[in-house]
């Protein structure tokens, strides 16, 4: 069997669907969630690294380096901001992000 | 690799010096330096401004074509440069005020203004997105500015979690369009689709996913779910930056994307953000009914605000167009009038944001109840005042181009969202006076909230002005 297009195609969207129900269905702790998102990055990375193989372009692969480099800075802020709620609240459970509603 | 014209770049190659100059400064001084650094910056956005006023705005696209300097663009940024210098100068004496005054402060808003001046210049699916990041991490970091406080915390870890999935989400989009279209460049995507008889079904999923994530910024229903929480959490002064600033870059990509890029598929994305604006209408104005947090009044009645902006935009003409650009700068200088006032509101030392605390205003601080209550006026859209023109230009472009159910759509909202901003009238007016606020409102808050309320009056003296602004600006967009 041949791999093609459309079985990289498939892969990053099962990829990014795990990402998406990743964040919406958990209910444990946040570092799950950055995790989730990590994956969606990394599912898009897939999409556009298979896209310029395809048509023969390279902006698709710049374009994931690009992604590659904000996605470390991305986490970097997730993580401080995820410190400084530790600090106030000392738990990073996703029920105790619940002080604000209305 | 001729087109490596730096000049158009100017105005943002010199904000990003000055900007990591502050830095550099802030670093030796520490957190005395704080508010001269605000001060500083106010000054320094204000040479922007210049600089950019003094380019020729129709440039073509240069840096291989990632950026561009056009009259949409050229607009946009001194929309965004007023309400920076705007949201900067409220801030100084609230950060001092809650003991946050660091020096980084000033430092990220410019890097965040850096972002949206290159978001509405972004002619490359690259472009656009970093510098869509670079405003939103900038964003999340200001959000968590009050770091000692647990609300403020949960505000930026709502506010990145869902940003994050909004980029995500953006992300995708962009790599379908890549895929189908086979280049990230403007120019080339709209080519690539314009003249087909039927838009590629890929392509038509990767719009909606960058739509939906753009959405997310603009926090138009049903995307909106952050707004509120974090308009509530987030410092006030920073509460007050959201509500005016990014909002508009986000809106001015938005445009860009719709109605140039994206222009073959006008009836496909019209279809998207019809929902969008009849339900951020809805959501906008029935939500904030039962809201006492001014906070998150604000937050509801921005996502309104966003609805009626919609329409003008989804009529996609250049009517609609020009009165979504209007909209938004009287809607830069309601908010920030409407926020000198929240942030004013102190007592005893601390910062109370319900509307109760605003009881017998008119009693105890006339002036600033009658501010508050022009304000009010203009943003349920009462006529003489500014707030009234920017509805009426929306309304007006809708009905030419026959999209009437939008327009009565509209309008009933705007009846609905009155009584929340005439409420805050009658609590003012005619309630029994609460205590005191402290009298201490020093010269950046008076400036602003003259200024805003200046022109939200005095607007109707010299309409044509800001008519023509808008129009012309919006006139590169349909070449």
């Amino acid at each position: 069997m041949v791999i093609g297009l459309s079985h990289y195609l498939i892969l990053a969207a099962i990829l990014f669907t795990i990402g998406v129900f990743g964040i919406f269905l958990n209910r444990k702790n946040v570092i799950v969630i950055l995790m989730s998102i990590e994956l969606m990055l990394l599912a898009v990375n897939i999409n556009f690294v298979t896209f310029s193989a395809y048509h023969g372009d390279l902006a698709g692969q710049i374009f994931t380096m690009f992604i590659l480099t904000v996605a470390a800075a991305e986490a970097a802020i997730g993580l401080a901001i995820l410190v400084v709620f530790f600090r106030n609240k000392g738990s990073i459970a996703v029920e105790d992000i619940s002080s604000l509603k209305g | 690799m001729n087109d490596f014209d730096i000049v158009p770049l100017v105005p943002e190659i010199f904000m990003a010096m000055m900007g990591m100059g502050f830095l550099l400064v802030g670093v030796l001084q520490g957190n005395r330096a704080t508010s001269v650094l605000i001060w500083a910056s106010c000054v320094m956005l204000f040479i922007t401004a210049v600089l950019t006023m003094n380019f020729d705005w129709d440039r073509p696209p240069t840096m291989n074509a990632m950026f561009i300097l056009d009259e949409f663009a050229g607009s946009m940024k001194l929309i965004i440069l007023l309400g920076l210098i705007a949201s900067l100068a409220l801030s100084n004496e609230y950060l001092q005020q809650e003991r946050i005054a660091r020096f980084e402060y000033p430092v990220i808003m410019i890097f965040a203004g850096i972002g949206m001046m290159l978001m509405v210049s972004a002619t490359n699916m690259l472009s656009l997105y970093m510098a869509l990041e670079l405003q939103s991490l900038s964003l999340y970091v200001l959000a968590a500015f009050y770091r000692n406080s647990l609300k403020s915390a949960e505000a930026a870890s709502k506010y990145f979690i869902l940003g994050a999935l909004s980029s995500g989400m953006l992300l995708f989009g962009i790599s379908l369009i890549y895929g189908y279209s086979g280049s990230i460049d403007f120019a080339t995507i709209k080519t690539s689709i314009s003249g087909l008889e039927q838009i590629p079904p890929g392509f038509i999923v990767g719009m909606v996913f960058l739509l939906a994530g753009l959405a997310f910024k603009i926090s138009a229903v049903p995307f909106h779910m952050w707004t509120p929480d974090v308009y509530q959490g987030a410092p006030s002064s920073v509460t007050a930056f959201f509500a005016i600033v990014p909002k508009v870059a986000a809106m001015g990509l938005l445009m860009r994307l719709c109605l140039d890029v994206f222009e073959p598929a006008t009836e496909q994305w019209q279809q998207i953000l019809y929902f969008l604006a009849v339900a951020s209408l809805i959501v906008g104005s029935f939500a904030a009914i039962a809201q006492d947090n001014l906070k998150r009044l604000m937050a509801y009645s921005s996502i309104g605000n966003m609805g009626y902006i919609l329409i003008g935009l989804v009529v996609a003409s250049p009517e609609g167009a020009g009165a979504v650009l209007y909209f938004l700068l009287i809607y830069v200088f309601m908010t920030a009038g409407v926020f000198a006032i929240i942030l004013t509101m102190r007592r005893d030392g601390l910062a109370t944001v319900s509307i109760g605390d605003l009881a017998g205003l008119s009693q105890n601080n006339p002036i600033l109840a009658y501010a508050m209550a022009i304000l009010m006026f203009s943003l349920s859209g009462i006529p003489p005042l500014a707030g009234f023109f920017g509805k009426l230009f929306i309304f007006r472009a809708a009905i030419e181009q026959e999209f009437y159910i939008l327009a009565v759509i509209g309008l009933l909202a705007s009846v609905v969202a009155a009584y929340y901003y005439l409420r805050i009238v009658k609590v003012m007016f005619f309630d029994e006076p609460a205590d005191k606020f402290d009298n201490i409102m020093g010269f950046e808050r008076r400036a602003v909230l003259l200024i805003s309320t200046a022109f939200v009056i005095g607007y109707i003296f010299a309409p044509s002005l800001v008519f023509d602004f808008a129009m012309s600006a919006v006139s590169s967009l349909f070449l």
